[in-house]
C-alpha cells in the first residue's frame, strides 16, 4: 500500500510506516539494513527499481532522498518535505519511503533521514549519480557504515578515482569495483591452475570505464608488476593479458557475456562472464558491510602509476592503442555525439564523450532500455 | 588451490571459493535425484561462477545415449529445476565439458571407455585428473561400482591429483552392513576422500544451528539441563511411500530417517563447542556426543513405531501402508517412529531428547524444539497464567526456514492475563530469498575437498549402535501401532510423553 504525505515531517512519516504495517497485517519485520539512495528525480526510478530487486536478498528499509531543484528565489526560501510511504507488495520485501526535498531542507537531508533509520541496523548510502568526492564527510554519508559511489556514472572517472584514493575512509566502495568481481575471481582461478610468475599485464577495455583502471590497479598492487591499460571499443572490459614465465594467459571477452580463457599449454576454454545489472551489483555490495581493504589497497596504488596508452586520457578522439596481439581492430572513431544525456550536460572539451562501441565480434543484442539503466548496467 | 597465488588474499572476501580444475562423474545419471537435484545444482554453481573453467560432467548409465542426448537431458533438467535463471552463456561454458558413457556396472568395456573419456577431458578441458565419482545408485550396486573403479585404475590418484567418492544414504541397514560397506569403500578410496552425503547438513538452517549456538552469547548459557526441560526433533512428511515400496519395506522410518538425519541434528543441537570450525574438530565433538547417547531402559515403553492407516490427508483420501502396492499385508515395517534418548554428560544428564519421524503426517516439516522448564515461581495467580505454556526455541529446518522464540506476554486489557506469543526470525525475510540448495553447497565442498558437512565413518557406525538395539527389540516384540493418515501420529506416541507430563508440539 501507498501513503502520500505532503508538506510533512519525519515523525509523521514514522507514524505512516507503523500505520501501513498494521494495515497489511505484518507488524513484525525482519529488515536487516537501511538503504539510503541519494539521487535526482531523473535517476530515482531506476535506482529504486534496482534496490527493490536487491531487497529480495537483503530486506531493507529504503529511503530515497530526492533533492528537487529550485528554479526561482521564492522557491529557494520555501522549504517543504513530501513523502511517499510504500509498504507491502509495493516495496519489494521491505519498506520504501520516497522523500522529496524542496528549498532549504534539501541542504539538511540528514535531519529527515536520521529519525527514519532502523534501530541498530547498519546504514548504507548509495549515490547512483553525483556522488560527493569525499563520501565520508558528506552529511548523509556520515550516517552510514557503507558508502556506495559509482565512478562509472561520473563525468571524469579517472580524476575521481585519484581523488577518492585521497579521501578514502573505511566503508567507502565503488560499484565500478563491484562490477569486476567476476573478472577478478576468474583471473585468480586461472592463476590457481599454473605455477608461473607473472611478468607484465595488459588490461584492455573501453574508455571512460573506471572498472578497467580498478582492475589494472588491483593486478598491479597484487602482482607487483607493470600493468598497461589499453583501450578498445568495449563493451566494458574486453581482455586481460598476463605475460608469465610459462607463456601468456589471456582472458578475452569480446561480446560482454562469454569469455575465452587461454593458458599456454592448456586448451582454450569458454567461461561465462556476463555483465551484471545494477540490482545484482547492489545485492553483492550489501552482502558484506565491513570495510573492503582490497579495494582500498587497489585504489591507493594510484591511477597515475598505470602505463596509460598514448595520448592523454580524456581527450576525445583518442585513437586507442595498436593491438599487441596482432588482431586487426578498428581504431576508435572520433566522437559522434555529445553527452547530451550525461548527468551534467555541459560537456567540455575534456569531458568524456559517449562513443559508439566498435565491435568486431558479434555482440549480444541489448534489450531496449532507458538511458539511465543502460548507463548503470554497462561495465 | 595454490596458496602462493598472489591474487588470492583471505581479506578479499568478494572472491568466492572456486573449485580447482576438476570434473564430476555421476553413476545412475538417469535417476530422479540426478535430474532433480544434481544437474540443477551443477548448473547453479556454474551460474554463480563457482565452478572452475573447464569443469566437466560425465554421465554413466545404461541408456543408449550420445553425448548430445545427455546434454539435452541435462538442459531440460536444468531448465525445469534450477534455482537460478537459465543463461545461455553459462550453458555454453558447461556443455563443452559434458560427456556420456553408456554401460552397465559389470561392463568392463564401459569402464575402459570411462577411463579414456576422463583422459580425453584432462587434455581437452584441463581437468588435471581430478574427478569425483558420485554414486547415485541402489545400495546393492555400491560394491560392484567401487570394485570396477579400482579394477580400471579410476580410483588411483596420480601426480598430486585427487579422486573422490560421493555416496548417498542408506549407509547400510545396521551396524554390520555399515561396517562392510565402509570396508568395501575404504579399500579403494582413502577415508578422507569419501564423502557421505546427508543433504540435511547442507541446508543453511542446519549450519545456522552452529552459528546460533556458538556465535551468540544469549543462547549458550541456557542450553543445558538447568533450564532445558526436553528437546523434540521432528521430521514429518505428508507423502506416503509412493513408488518406493521395494526400497522402503523392511527398512522403515527409523532406519531411513532417524539413523542419519535426526541423529545428526541431535548431535549438532547437543554437542559442545568445537575448538575450531574445521572438519576434524567438528567430527570430534559430534562423535563425543553420539557416543554419550543413552538408550531408554525400557525400550518397549519409551519408543513407539506405527504404520499409517487409510484416512484423509489434506483433503485427499489415501490408502493405508499395508494396502500400498507391493507391500505385504503382514509387513511390520514402521512408517512412523518416535524414540526417547538421553545424553549422558554433565550438560544434558536427565534431559530427554524425543526424536520422531513419519510419513503421511499432518504436513511436511522438520524442526528442532528446545523446550524450557517452567518458571520455578510465578508471582501471578494461576488464572493469569492458565494459558501460558513452556518457553521454547524452535529451529525450523524446512520449510519456512527460521527460528521462533515462544514466551508469555500480557494480553492487552485491564486484567492480568498471560498468553504465549512467538517471536519469529524467518530466513527468507532477513536474507536471500533463495538460499543455495543443499546439494549445491555439498557438491562444491566435495570439489574443494572440504569435509565439514559430511558425516564420517565413526558417526555412521555410532548412529547404528544407537538404533540397532531398538530395531532388534521391535523385531522381536509386538507389532506397529496404527495411525490415521493425515494426523500427527499414533496415540501411543502421545501417551509416551504424557507419562512424564509432556506433550508433542504441533509443528
Amino acid at each position: 500500500m501507498k501513503i502520500d504525505l505532503t508538506d510533512t515531517t519525519a515523525s509523521k512519516i514514522n507514524k505512516a510506516l507503523v500505520q501501513g504495517r498494521r494495515a497489511i497485517g505484518t507488524p513484525a519485520v525482519g529488515m536487516v539494513l537501511t538503504l539510503v539512495i541519494v539521487t535526482d528525480e531523473e535517476n530515482a526510478y531506476d535506482a529504486l527499481k534496482a534496490a527493490s530487486d536487491a531487497s529480495h536478498e537483503h530486506p531493507s528499509r529504503t529511503l530515497v532522498v530526492i533533492k528537487r531543484v529550485s528554479r526561482s528565489p521564492r522557491d529557494r526560501t520555501q522549504s517543504r518535505l513530501d513523502a511517499e510511504v510504500r509498504v507491502g507488495a509495493d516495496a519489494g520485501t521491505g519498506e520504501t519511503v520516497v522523500l522529496r526535498l524542496y528549498g532549504e531542507v534539501a541542504d539538511h537531508a540528514q535531519s529527515v533521514v536520521l529519525p527514519l533509520l532502523l534501530p541498530d541496523a547498519p546504514v548504507v548510502v548509495w549515490w547512483p549519480v553525483n556522488a560527493p568526492l569525499d563520501p565520508a564527510k558528506d552529511l548523509l554519508g556520515a550516517l552510514a557504515q557503507r558508502r556506495v559511489t559509482d565512478t562509472y556514472a561520473s563525468e571524469q572517472p579517472v580524476r575521481d578515482l585519484a581523488t577518492r584514493s585521497g579521501t578514502y575512509t573505511p566503508g567507502d566502495t565503488d560499484l565500478s569495483w563491484t562490477r569486476i568481481t567476476p573478472w577478478r575471481s576468474m583471473l585468480a582461478a586461472a592463476l590457481d591452475q599454473v605455477t608461473c610468475e607473472v611478468r607484465a599485464v595488459e588490461v584492455e577495455g573501453e574508455e571512460f570505464n573506471p572498472s578497467c583502471e580498478l582492475l589494472a590497479m588491483w593486478l598491479a598492487d597484487r602482482l607487483d608488476v607493470p600493468v598497461k591499460r589499453s583501450l578498445s571499443g568495449g563493451p566494458g572490459l574486453t581482455a586481460v593479458r598476463m605475460d608469465t614465465d610459462c607463456g601468456p594467459i589471456v582472458l578475452d571477452r569480446a561480446d560482454g557475456s562469454l569469455a575465452t580463457l587461454s593458458i599456454e599449454g592448456q586448451p582454450a576454454r569458454g567461461v561465462a562472464l556476463k555483465r551484471r545489472d545494477t540490482a545484482e551489483l547492489i545485492a553483492e555490495e550489501l552482502r558484506r558491510l565491513d570495510p573492503d581493504d582490497t579495494y582500498a589497497s587497489a585504489l591507493r596504488y594510484g591511477v597515475d602509476r598505470l602505463k596509460a596508452p598514448k595520448g592523454a586520457r580524456g581527450e576525445p578522439g583518442d585513437q586507442g592503442e595498436p593491438k599487441s596481439d596482432g588482431r586487426a581492430r578498428l581504431a576508435l572513431p572520433a566522437p559522434r555525439e555529445t553527452a547530451a544525456k550525461a548527468p551534467a550536460s555541459q560537456a567540455t572539451a575534456e569531458a568524456p564523450v559517449k562513443q559508439e562501441p566498435v565491435k568486431q565480434a558479434p555482440v549480444k543484442p541489448e534489450p531496449p532500455q532507458l538511458e539511465p539503466v543502460r548507463k548503470a548496467t554497462t561495465k | 588451490m595454490s596458496s602462493s597465488n598472489p591474487l588470492r588474499d583471505p581479506a578479499d572476501r568478494r572472491l568466492p571459493r572456486i573449485a580447482g580444475p576438476s570434473g564430476l562423474v555421476i553413476f545412475g545419471v538417469t535417476g530422479d535425484l540426478s535430474r532433480k537435484k544434481l544437474m540443477p545444482a551443477v548448473y547453479d554453481l556454474a551460474n554463480r561462477g563457482l565452478l572452475p573453467p573447464g569443469f566437466s560432467l560425465v554421465g554413466f548409465a545404461r541408456r543408449e545415449w550420445a553425448h548430445e542426448d545427455f546434454a539435452q537431458v541435462v538442459h531440460d533438467a536444468v531448465k525445469e529445476h534450477a534455482r537460478t535463471p537459465f543463461r545461455e552463456e553459462v550453458w555454453q561454458q558447461l556443455i563443452q565439458g559434458m560427456r556420456f558413457v553408456q554401460g552397465t556396472f559389470d561392463d568392463d568395456d564401459a569402464f575402459e571407455r570411462l577411463r579414456s573419456t576422463i583422459e580425453e577431458l584432462d587434455k581437452a578441458q584441463g581437468t588435471g585428473g581430478n574427478f569425483a565419482f558420485y554414486l547415485s545408485v541402489p545400495p546393492k550396486s555400491f560394491p560392484v561400482v567401487i570394485q570396477q573403479l579400482k579394477k580400471h585404475g579410476l580410483a588411483d590418484q596420480k601426480g598430486g591429483s585427487w579422486r573422490r567418492a560421493v555416496i548417498e544414504k542408506p549407509f547400510g541397514h545396521d551396524l554390520k552392513s555399515a561396517e562392510e560397506l565402509n570396508k568395501v569403500v575404504h579399500e579403494v578410496f582413502a577415508p578422507d576422500q569419501v564423502f557421505r552425503i546427508d543433504h540435511y547438513l547442507g541446508k543453511e538452517t542446519v549450519q545456522n544451528i552452529l552459528a546460533l549456538r556458538f556465535a551468540n552469547t544469549m543462547f549458550e548459557p541456557i542450553w543445558n539441563r538447568s533450564l532445558v526441560d526436553h528437546v523434540q526433533i521432528t521430521m514429518a512428511e505428508d507423502i506416503g511411500i509412493g513408488g518406493r515400496a521395494g526400497y522402503y519395506d523392511g527398512i522403515g522410518a527409523a532406519r531411513d530417517v532417524i539413523q542419519n538425519h535426526l541423529l545428526q541434528l541431535l548431535a549438532l543441537t547437543a554437542m559442545e563447542e568445537p575448538a575450531s570450525f574445521d572438519a576434524d574438530a567438528l567430527a570430534a565433538e559430534k562423535t563425543k556426543v553420539l557416543g554419550a547417547v543413552k538408550l531408554p531402559k525400557d525400550i518397549g515403553r519409551d519408543t513407539v513405531r506405527a504404520q499409517y492407516a487409510a484416512g484423509w490427508q489434506g483433503g485427499t483420501k489415501v490408502r493405508g501402508y499395508l494396502e500400498e502396492d507391493g507391500i505385504n499385508a503382514s509387513s511390520k515395517t514402521d512408517t512412523y517412529a518416535a524414540i526417547k534418548l538421553e545424553i549422558d554428560n554433565r550438560r544434558w544428564a536427565g534431559v530427554p531428547f524425543y526424536l520422531r519421524t513419519g510419513k503421511r503426517l499432518g504436513r511436511r516439516v522438520t524442526e528442532i524444539a528446545v523446550v524450557f522448564q517452567r518458571a520455578p515461581h510465578s508471582p501471578f495467580d494461576t488464572t493469569a497464567t492458565e494459558e501460558l505454556g513452556s518457553n521454547a526455541i524452535v529451529i525450523r529446518v524446512q520449510p519456512d526456514e527460521g527460528v521462533t522464540v515462544r514466551f508469555g506476554s500480557k494480553v492487552p486489557g485491564t486484567s492480568m492475563e498471560i498468553r504465549d506469543v512467538s517471536m519469529d526470525f524467518a530466513y527468507g525475510e532477513s536474507f536471500t530469498e533463495s538460499s543455495p540448495e543443499a546439494y549445491e553447497r555439498l557438491i562444491l565442498d566435495v570439489l574443494l575437498g572440504d569435509s565439514n558437512l559430511f558425516p564420517r565413518t565413526e558417526e555412521v557406525e555410532l548412529s547404528w549402535k544407537i538404533l540397532d538395539p531398538i530395531e532388534e527389540y521391535w523385531d522381536e516384540n509386538g507389532k506397529p501401532a496404527q495411525y490415521p493418515a493425515g494426523t500427527w501420529g499414533p496415540v501411543e506416541a502421545d501417551e509416551m510423553l504424557e507419562r512424564h507430563g509432556r506433550s508433542w508440539r504441533r509443528p
